[in-house]
């Protein structure tokens, strides 16, 4: 296919299909916040290190400001906002506010999907694979401990003093 | 961040790959995106033209021959690796590819990426060269090989030139390896990581993170003191930055060199 600055592209967002044109060299993330409107995926540090623009594609984990929207194309996204549903906060999310695993919330929407991830795949992780599973997730405030016991109590575990 | 503007393109074929990268100048090879998109973010290097090999299923996969030789996609991720039964014929790579960032840059980050881009601190650089690995790489004159201590040129160069891809990884059938590493985290980034592999007669050890390209260091045997003295007579010249001083890179190569032979030795009984 011929080089182009710019295509529409076709994604399905948290079961919503879009298309749009973008530039080549709009990244994801910005496709998803600016375009899309769907602001609950952050920007931490705009170099794959913190973890904050995490979303799932086509079922895979990844920094979504380490990929260009135009890469999208055809795929299958879910993003935070595609967690819980009516209203209604998942498993998971409910966790993260019973066991106090956000304080100022940056890193949460990337923190819900790489755990999300983990439990797909692992439905009783031990708290090294929970640990390890969210390393490349970045959090400020929290200290990971109490993270790590809302991933634990999500997945019906025991929650580790 | 937004990039310089850019052309992509998602070539039908490696083929097609190659002609776009071979036709245009400013034109660079896009595999898992994880030190590319970063550099053009940072605008170190701005491609006219990015060409997508994503979607390329010629690059993807593993192969296990009947000898126990490893033919590995470029294309092939991190988490590829991991979870292949195939590569489980060299546990090596699956047990370091493990250890390399976290798990979203090991679901897109590709073992063609990891040794094209050469950055001297990356975990497949030395694992490579010390499993006697060799690469293919096709251009539009054709196909060609390289062993793999001959394919790290420079810090981000290699064999594999402009207008050319590197397709495929083979590594032969062996198990006797070792890979020994202090990284600033519990995964990651490697202040010195040293592979080591006693298939194929004496130690191939393989000092990363102090040079420009990985240094194959070929000790007289396996004992500890002959792996110390071969890495110091080897007269490393690393980098002084703040993770730590040339000095202490200098003393981490010889006390890593001797885990990773030692890890080897026990993987060879
Ligand atoms: C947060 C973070 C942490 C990281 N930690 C580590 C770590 O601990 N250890 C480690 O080893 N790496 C680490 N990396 C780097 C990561 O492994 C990259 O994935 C890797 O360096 C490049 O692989 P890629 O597939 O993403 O390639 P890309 O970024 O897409 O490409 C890199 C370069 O190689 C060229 N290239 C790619 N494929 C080919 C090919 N088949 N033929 C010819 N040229 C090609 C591209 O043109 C480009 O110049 C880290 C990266 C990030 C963002
Ligand atoms: S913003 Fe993507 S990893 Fe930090
Ligand atoms: S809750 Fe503030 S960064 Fe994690």
């Amino acid at each position: 296919m011929t080089p182009e600055t710019a295509r529409t592209i076709a994604v399905d967002v948290n079961g919503v299909s879009y298309e749009r044109e973008v530039e080549a060299r709009k990244l994801l993330i910005h496709f998803l916040r600016d375009d899309l409107d769907l602001t609950g995926s952050h920007v931490g540090c705009d170099t794959g290190n913190c973890g904050a623009c995490s979303v799932l594609l086509d079922g895979v984990l990844l920094k979504s400001c380490m990929l260009l929207a135009v890469q999208a194309d055809g795929t299958s996204i879910r993003t935070v906002e595609g967690l819980g549903s009516d209203g209604e906060l998942d498993a998971l999310q409910q966790a993260f506010a019973d066991h106090h695993a956000l304080q100022c919330g940056y890193c949460t929407p990337g923190m819900l999907m790489s755990a999300s991830w983990l439990l797909e795949r692992n439905p009783r992780p031990s708290e090294e694979e929970i640990r390890r599973a969210i390393q490349g997730n970045i959090c400020r405030c929290t200290g990971y401990v109490n993270i790590v016991r809302a991933v634990q109590a999500a997945s019906g575990q025991e929650v580790s003093e | 961040m937004l990039l310089r503007e850019v052309e992509y393109a998602r070539p039908a074929s490696v083929g097609d790959a190659v002609r776009l990268l071979a036709e245009r100048d400013g034109a660079r090879a896009l595999a898992g995106g994880q030190t590319l998109v970063n550099v053009m973010k940072a605008r170190a290097a701005s491609p006219d033209v990015v060409v997508d090999l994503n979607g390329l299923e010629e690059l993807k996969g593993i192969e296990l021959g009947p000898d126990g030789t490893l033919e590995i996609g470029a294309m092939t991720t991190y988490t590829e690796i991991v979870e292949s039964a195939e590569a489980r014929a060299r546990p090596i790579l699956g047990e370091v590819c493990a250890q390399i960032a976290d798990v979203q840059v090991r679901n897109r980050g590709t073992i063609g990426g990891n040794v094209c881009s050469n950055d001297p601190t990356n975990h497949l650089p030395p694992l490579v060269v010390a499993l006697g690995g060799t690469m293919t790489i096709r251009g539009t004159g054709g196909e060609r090989t390289v062993p793999a201590e001959e394919f790290f040129l420079g810090v981000y160069m290699t064999a594999a030139g402009p207008g050319e891809l590197l397709t495929t990884v083979t590594i032969p059938a062996g198990k006797a390896d070792g890979f020994a590493s202090l990284p600033i985290g519990r995964d990651g980034t490697c202040i010195v990581n040293v592979a080591a592999s006693l298939d194929g007669g004496a130690p191939r050890v393989v000092v990363g993170c102090v040079d420009a390209v990985p240094v194959l260091v070929r000790p007289e045997s396996a004992e500890d003191d002959a792996v110390r003295g071969a890495v110091r007579a080897a007269g490393l010249q690393p980098p002084d930055d703040v993770h730590a001083p040339a000095e202490y890179r200098r003393h981490l190569a010889e006390v890593l060199a001797v885990r990773a032979v030692r890890a080897a030795k026990e993987r060879a009984s």
